[in-house]
């Protein structure tokens, strides 16, 4: 029972010790990011490297989650012959959750992981010391283009997703459902409003910021050798992970009933 | 003594939580001068190369560049300072996702804003100066053999002549002829940009031929240092044992205890 106590407290010092780490960190990284010079080289390869990388795995996530989230619903409405609100609960789900949730997720585990795995390799062949012996800052060759490129890109993926995943749920109002095309596409319109797509993209954005500062942080820190690199791996996508979902909850929050 | 020292450290202690990697390094390098770090691995050689040029901050101890403090110094300065030295890691350490030529000229390419045309010139011209094919510089690192990548390094590390050079083993791991080759380029180097070098070696073939003066690391202070004439009548018996690479010494029966104790 001491012993759990005790390991109990541990955990918690360690962890307020980590959100410290973690605010200081980012505060420098943003510092840096507004500090010429720019390496717009680095900024570029990261925009390709998570934006038009990840297209595929955000277009197929989103297109299997408005494909089912249409079956499902439908099953649920019908009960209480509510057939007729598909087309709106799919549309209002995906730009307002299930799009840059399951986006963010799944770039966490894309490029979270990619990045940690890159910086941390660094890190551990004195790569990052190279560079400083080279008169360039890590924090601003490194992890200010990976802020900056997360924060932009994961946005428009989202977007893309989002009609994609609408498109999904058309996919099956109509071929499975038996729905009228042009009703179903009035029903998607009717009710969504701007502010809907945009919570999505303030989320998308938030969370863009949130992986790519995982990676960062976690590869920068990584332990030595081949072992500390994994392990900075695996804490990037699921502290990552974790962050995303906690996030979505604070931000639904300071925007509901707006 | 005359002239400054371009280096000189005094008292200088490192920790890794328990580990007591340096317990207090005094050192001092005379200006154009070769010195050559022996020890055996593990023993903080690394470590201690990455204190002269704020790679790792000492806990506690002096580091003196030209008689001006490092640990004084704020990020800018140390920044300015760094310009001045020129370094090669143990391992390499090349950008993997640049090519040869962005690596060697990085430096003049960022600091410099040197043109992409002008930069992969010097490149080529530098690499070739170390034996490589010019056509390498459109290769990446992983393409290349270890002692490419050592060369690569070097050119790295020297094209931008800088004052101070350090070397991390430049030679380990290497054939003798290639290591032959190394050390002949590092002579060079020095002698052409008139450079102070630190290098680390454990090759005493090495050791020899690029030594001026020859220090040995040994349980976290410096236990000899001197001339590299004088190194085989040290009467140190650590230096007389590693010198000689005799199994039986000083050195190893530190193993056996530490084997035995742990
Ligand atoms: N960044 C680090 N974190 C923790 N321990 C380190 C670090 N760098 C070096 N050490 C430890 O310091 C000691 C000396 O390492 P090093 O200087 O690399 O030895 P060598 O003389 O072979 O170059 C080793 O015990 C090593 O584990
Ligand atoms: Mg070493």
């Amino acid at each position: 029972m001491h012993r759990f106590v005790q390991n109990l407290g541990r955990t918690a010092l360690n962890s307020f010790a980590a959100i410290g780490h973690i605010s200081l960190f980012s505060i420098m990284a943003i510092r840096w990011i507004l500090t010429p010079p720019y390496y717009w080289q680095q900024l570029l390869r990261q925009i390709i490297d998570i934006g038009y990388y990840s297209l595929p795995v955000v277009g197929l996530t989103t297109l299997f989650s408005g494909m089912v989230l249409a079956l499902q619903s439908y099953t649920g409405f019908a009960r209480f012959s509510a057939e007729d609100t598909v087309a709106t609960v799919v549309v209002l789900s995906v730009t307002r959750e299930l799009g840059p949730v399951l986006a963010g997720l799944m770039v966490a585990g894309r490029i979270g992981a990619s990045m940690a795995a890159e910086i941390g390799t660094m890190r551990v062949t004195d790569q990052i010391d190279a560079l400083e012996t080279l008169s360039t800052r890590p924090m601003q060759y490194l992890v200010a283009p990976r802020l900056v490129a997360g924060t932009i890109c994961l946005p428009f993926l989202v977007l893309i997703g989002d009609v994609i995943g609408v498109f999904g749920g058309y996919l099956v109002g109509v071929y499975r459902l038996g729905f009228n095309p042009s009703v179903y596409l009035a029903r998607t319109l009717e009710y969504l409003e701007v502010s809907d797509v945009t919570l999505g993209l303030i989320k998308a954005a938030v969370f863009g910021f949130l992986i790519a500062l995982m990676g960062c942080y976690h590869g920068y820190h990584s332990g030595l050798g081949a072992q500390g690199v994994g392990r900075a791996t695996t804490n990037a996508v699921v502290s990552a992970s974790i962050l995303i979902l906690i996030a979505n909850y604070v931000v639904t929050t300071i925007f509901f009933g707006g | 003594m005359a002239a400054t020292p371009k280096i000189e450290l005094a008292g200088v202690t490192k920790s890794f939580d328990a580990n007591h990697v340096l317990k207090g390094v005094n050192l001092t390098v005379a200006p154009q001068e070769s010195l050559v770090i022996i020890g055996t691995s593990g023993c903080g050689k690394s470590v201690l190369m990455k204190c002269l040029n704020g790679l790792i901050r000492p806990d506690t101890g002096s580091v003196k560049i030209e008689g001006e403090e490092v640990l004084d110094q704020g990020r800018a300065a140390l920044e300015d300072l760094r310009q001045h030295f020129g370094m090669t890691f143990q391992f390499g350490a090349l950008f993997d996702s640049l090519p040869i030529w962005e690596n060697v000229t990085f430096r003049l390419r960022h600091q410099k804003a040197l043109g992409k045309a002008a930069a992969r010139d010097i490149a080529a011209q530098t690499i070739t100066q170390l034996g490589l094919a010019p056509s390498v510089i459109d290769q990446y690192p992983a393409e290349l053999s270890g002692g490419m990548q050592k060369r690569v390094a070097l050119a790295r590390a020297i094209v931008d002549e800088p004052e101070i050079l350090l070397f991390d083993e430049p030679t380990s791991g290497l054939d003798p002829i290639t290591g032959g080759v190394i050390d002949r380029l590092i002579i060079d180097a020095r002698k052409r940009l008139g450079a102070t070098t630190v290098t680390i070696s454990h090759d005493m073939a090495s050791v020899r031929r690029i030594a001026d003066k020859v220090a040995m690391l040994h349980n976290g202070v410096i236990i000899w240092a001197g001339p590299a004439d004088n190194m085989n009548e040290s009467g140190v018996p650590e230096v007389h044992q590693f010198v000689h690479g005799l199994t039986e010494g000083p050195l190893t029966n530190n193993w056996t205890i530490y084997q035995a104790g742990s």
